[in-house]
């Protein structure tokens, strides 16, 4: 049943990925992008982690691609022009993602102790992760949480500093919305 | 129990539930319908059966009638699937809601729950993330510019409230110490409304931001900017008629219900009475099983009397100011509300 349930998803996740380099229009590669993350989060509960494939639908699926259609729809983004690439992306492209792939297979396949996670009705609870994470994982976890503070600081900074408007807020309802889409 | 039994319950669980949902989604339109009459001083429906009771039923029958609209311009394999996503997220996340008391009925069969997931509120949490592509691709695949405009501000206003409604129910998870709904229930049910997490559990602030999130979240008045009717005529949905406007209609009423049910799960003791365990469970079998659902409909019955007493009391917010309140307001009080629980748990 779970072996079955793999393939499946796995199926879908692999054609996902394909349509969405396949697709011309922005929009039906984002809805590819969907389905290779929901069906990602199916994998994960297969593995026996519910509350990874709660995050990933939640977080991926649900916030960061509707992002995405988001700025699609905002831009009114049209179809794509279809071009047959470049001579040498092709010459230099492909035998340089042979060797990446190589490399990373290589890598994988001699590390030692990296620990087995098999197709399982068992299931990690929440607890037990959330254990794992704050007291073995506690500094990479504290660290990443302060990376992404780091970056949404960037990202207000940016933000402030490029409505060209160096005098601060002039909108007359002193609504700072309104001059931030400008 | 074999894996026969199991499917074959499963089965006529998803088909009790999605009648009784329809049927509420239904009633419900009939309640808002009366309800709004009597707040602007008339009867509302009352022609069609008595009391009106039978309005829905024949406006269904005309959605059903009506002639089916595609317009030339659309894009038409997105114009189609949105309303299906629509409905379809509207109807699965109350697969996991647990309505009553789960120790009747077969051994290891929860006759009121569908299913009885360890991660129940994520579960509900993600699904509702996933309805919000229904109204965004409504709204773009429509080529109409209200249709866009609407389905723009709707991702905009849902993605901000999700942000604060999802803050605010860390304070009544932390305290539960799960993620279970059945748990959280079973948690406030020790000593009836005193420890409910509204009033024992002294999370009256988170439900205050659910409240507000949730009223952005369904699109439901004051928040109801996707579909503006002064400004956007119908917002994401103009292009639509017939059975597919129904579905959208259905999905606002069915996300309502959903929404409530959860409210009444995390904050007012889900299906147990306001006495809780204080008195023990009656003797009869049947009071036993249908007592707890009655306290279910009635607090869900009160939040959605709620929703509708809100739309016909208060105007539209103007859109700064609602992306103001969520995010300037509601989150950081969010936030706030979970360091105080966390911190009254450490030191209690």
């Amino acid at each position: 049943m779970h072996l079955i349930l793999f393939f499946v998803f796995a199926g879908f996740c692999v054609a996902g990925a394909i349509n969405l380099l396949l697709q011309s229009h922005p929009i039906s590669s984002a809805l590819s992008l969907i389905v290779v993350m929901t069906s990602l989060a199916v994998l994960y509960l297969l593995l026996g982690a519910e509350f990874l494939a709660a995050a990933q639908v939640i977080v991926y699926a649900g916030a960061i691609m509707v992002l995405f259609t988001f700025v699609v729809m905002l831009l009114n983004a049209g179809r794509e022009e279809r071009t047959m690439g470049s001579r040498t992306a092709r010459k230099v492209g492909f035998p340089a993602v042979v060797a990446i792939l190589a490399v990373i297979a290589t890598v994988i396949l001699r590390a030692q102790g990296l620990g087995v996670a098999g197709l399982r009705d068992g299931i990690t609870s929440t607890t037990d992760l959330s254990k794992v994470l704050f007291t073995e994982l506690l500094l990479p976890f504290e660290v990443t949480s302060v990376l992404i503070l780091i970056a949404i600081l960037g990202a207000v900074a940016l933000a402030s500093h490029g409505d060209g408007n160096p005098h601060g807020n002039r909108d007359p309802y002193g609504n700072p919305e309104r001059t931030a889409g400008k | 129990m074999t894996i026969f039994e199991f499917f074959l319950w499963s089965l006529l669980k998803v088909a009790v539930v999605t009648v009784v949902m329809l049927l509420g989604v239904a009633y419900t339109v009939l309640l808002e319908r009366k309800l709004v009459g009597r707040i602007q001083n008339r009867w509302g429906p009352s022609r069609v059966g008595p009391f009106g009771l039978l309005q829905t039923l024949v406006d269904g029958a005309k959605l059903f009638l009506k002639e089916d609209l595609i317009p030339t311009a659309v894009y038409r394999p997105l114009y189609l699937l949105a309303p299906i996503i629509a409905l379809g997220c509207a109807l699965i996340s109350i697969g996991v809601v647990p309505f009553g008391e789960p120790n009747v009925g077969p051994a290891g069969m929860h006759l009121f729950e569908i299913s009885d997931v360890n991660i129940g509120l994520l579960v509900i949490l993600g699904i509702t993330s996933i309805g919000v592509y229904g109204i965004a691709l409504a709204g773009w695949s429509s080529n109409n510019k209200y249709s866009l405009l609407g389905a723009l501000r709707s991702s905009a206003q849902l993605i901000s409230y999700e942000l604060a409604l999802g803050l605010s129910l860390v304070g009544v998870v932390l305290r539960a110490g799960s993620l279970n709904l059945r748990v959280i229930v079973e948690q406030q049910a020790t000593q009836g409304i005193l420890t409910w997490n509204i009033f024992g559990g002294m999370q009256f602030v988170a439900f205050f931001i659910y409240l507000m999130a949730a009223y952005a979240e369904t699109n439901r008045s004051p928040f109801d900017l996707p579909e503006a009717e002064s400004e956007l005529t119908g917002g994401y949905h103009t292009e639509y008629s017939s059975m597919k406007f129904a579905m959208f209609f259905m999905a606002e009423y069915a996300n309502m219900i959903t929404v409530g049910c959860v409210a009444t799960l995390l904050f007012l003791g889900g299906w147990t009475s306001f006495f809780g365990d204080l008195i023990p469970p009656p003797q009869n079998i049947f009071i036993h099983a249908f007592l707890p659902l009655f306290w279910f409909v009635l607090k869900v019955f009160c939040f959605l009397f709620l929703f509708i007493w809100v739309r016909g009391t208060l105007p539209r917010f103007r859109y700064d100011q609602l992306m103001n309140f969520g995010w300037r307001y509601l989150m950081p009080l969010a936030i706030l509300n979970i360091v105080g629980t966390s911190l009254w748990l450490a030191y209690r």
